[in-house]
């Protein structure tokens, strides 16, 4: 059993419990310990962009001392963790300036030297995916999965993961684990975010589109690192009624690129959001190429799974034990039809 | 359209000047591709969009930039950031706005109408995040 420093952050710890409880059992089955640090605060969740905005990151540089107490490396599940700890840890290493001041600040001498991995990357390079396809003990059955970066996985590409925006990291561990990866457009697109809070219908045309692109490459569910992610697809699948989200997706669909916002008369906001209404022209225009008969149409709802739940299923622990009833949209009929889970469990649970 | 006079060099020349320190970004390099906007995914809900912003900026119309909501739907997916062939930051530039205008008082107008129930149910990074955005 090899030990790897683990730092879980805020989410994982209340709301996304079900994610940090699946990655431990998974990983324990695989060998590998995800030891917490012993001491930890909250990352800030995002990057303090400003360069005189340096309050914001003795937040995270101090995640990253205790990182270096527990032995130079630090791994993470949680997208924006591992977005704020990496571009923090960029920023002390090359920028003398504010290396100095957060150091004078918090009275150390960090230089950043810690590694900061996301669990996939300790998967794939510490285990090796051709050794996870070995472990793998509950056939998945070839189901399709649609990989759901978003954006701090991905940008900005100094911190990225495995190099950006091209990368196939996501998929290589679904087919490590026997699922069909699905290659979707909007993979690496925004999901809204933070616009939860305060432009909740934002989110819900960001994410339709996330979930409508899904569909219409023919993903059964789709798969995300991010709680935030996670939350907003689901939500955006259940927050509003099913006649102005299939409007919304349609219009997703057959408009992948946001919509043709130069040619029609701006829809303008006010600053609370409300009112928005769906375009009249929505449902227009033609579906992807790859879209076959029998595929899952736009407009029922596609289960989100945090990609640890999966990685658990693969590896054939209880759907209990992964928290799948927990989660908003069941995801357990889908993989009930595909005969992956067994009945009598879906059952009695 | 609200008449934009243009002929008050010095004042424009501060607030140019004031954003740029902000953000650490040289707006001189901005030739208004709009490739930021074409890929940036609230556009639609922006009442100027990235580019414009820029634009304003540059010009010096402190008003103009400032008064949009544009700044407040920001949330630093980075999209523009890797499109820009300019390799310009646009969020950082959203961020420098946003500080400069709480520093004036100005916040959004939104904040009190989180959803209901959102935070007992809400993921903390958003709402981590999305106060963030409204430290000076």
């Amino acid at each position: 059993m090899t030990s790897i420093p683990y730092y879980p952050g805020c989410t994982l710890n209340t709301v996304a419990k079900p994610f940090d409880l699946s990655a431990r059992r998974s990983l324990k089955l695989l060998g590998i310990e995800l030891a917490e640090l012993a001491q930890w605060n909250c990352c800030g969740a995002s990057f303090p962009l400003t360069p005189n905005n340096i309050i914001g990151l003795t937040g995270p540089t101090n995640v990253l001392i205790q990182s270096q107490k527990a032995g130079g490396t630090v791994s993470t599940l949680c997208s924006f963790c591992y977005n704020t700890l990496r571009r923090t840890n960029q920023v002390i290493k090359e920028d003398e300036g504010r290396r100095t001041v957060i150091n004078d600040f918090l009275g150390t001498s960090y230089e950043g030297d810690v590694e900061v991995v996301h669990l996939l990357e300790v998967l794939r390079d510490r285990l090796g995916f051709s050794e996870l396809k070995k472990r793998v003990t509950r056939n998945l059955k070839k189901l399709k999965v649609g990989a759901y970066y978003g954006c701090t996985l991905l940008r900005p590409k100094s911190a990225a993961i495995d190099g950006g925006e091209t990368t196939r990291i996501f998929e290589e561990f679904l087919e490590a684990i026997g699922c069909e990866a699905i290659e979707f457009p909007n993979r690496g697109e925004c999901c809204g975010s933070h616009l939860a809070m305060s432009n909740e219908e934002v989110v819900v045309r960001l994410s339709g589109a996330v979930v409508a692109s899904a569909q219409a490459f023919g993903a059964e569910l789709v798969t995300t690192t991010c709680p935030l992610c996670f939350y907003n697809l689901e939500r955006s699948q259940k927050a509003q009624g099913s006649d102005t989200l299939l409007a919304t997706r349609s219009e997703a669909v057959s408009d992948p690129l946001h919509g043709d916002w130069l040619s029609r008369p701006r829809q303008c906001l006010s600053p609370s959001g409300r009112g928005q209404t769906p375009r009249a022209d929505a449902g227009k225009g033609v579906s992807p190429p790859m879209r076959e008969e029998g595929d899952q149409t736009p407009g029922a709802t596609l289960p989100v799974l945090y990609f640890t739940q999966l990685l658990g299923l693969a590896l054939g622990l209880p759907e209990e034990e992964l928290g799948l009833g927990e989660n908003l949209i069941d995801p357990r009929p889908v993989l009930r039809a595909k005969g992956i889970v067994r009945e009598q469990l879906v059952a009695s649970s | 359209m609200m008449k934009i006079s243009l002929d008050t060099i010095s004042e424009q020349n501060a607030f140019l000047d004031q954003v740029e320190r902000e953000s650490g970004e040289d707006l001189s390099r901005c030739y208004q591709c709009g490739n930021c906007s074409g890929s940036c995914p609230v556009s639609f809900a922006m009442e100027i969009p990235v580019s414009q912003v820029i634009r304003f900026v540059q010009l010096g119309q402190e008003r103009m930039a400032l008064q949009a909501n544009s700044m407040w739907l920001c949330v630093s997916c980075l999209q523009c950031q890797a499109r820009c062939p300019k390799c310009l930051d646009p969020s950082k530039v959203m961020e420098a706005l946003r500080r400069m205008s709480l520093r004036q008082g100005k916040g959004p107008v939104a904040l009190a109408q989180v959803p209901d129930g959102f935070l007992e149910r809400s993921p903390q990074q958003a709402v981590v995040a999305g106060f963030r955005k409204l430290i000076p």
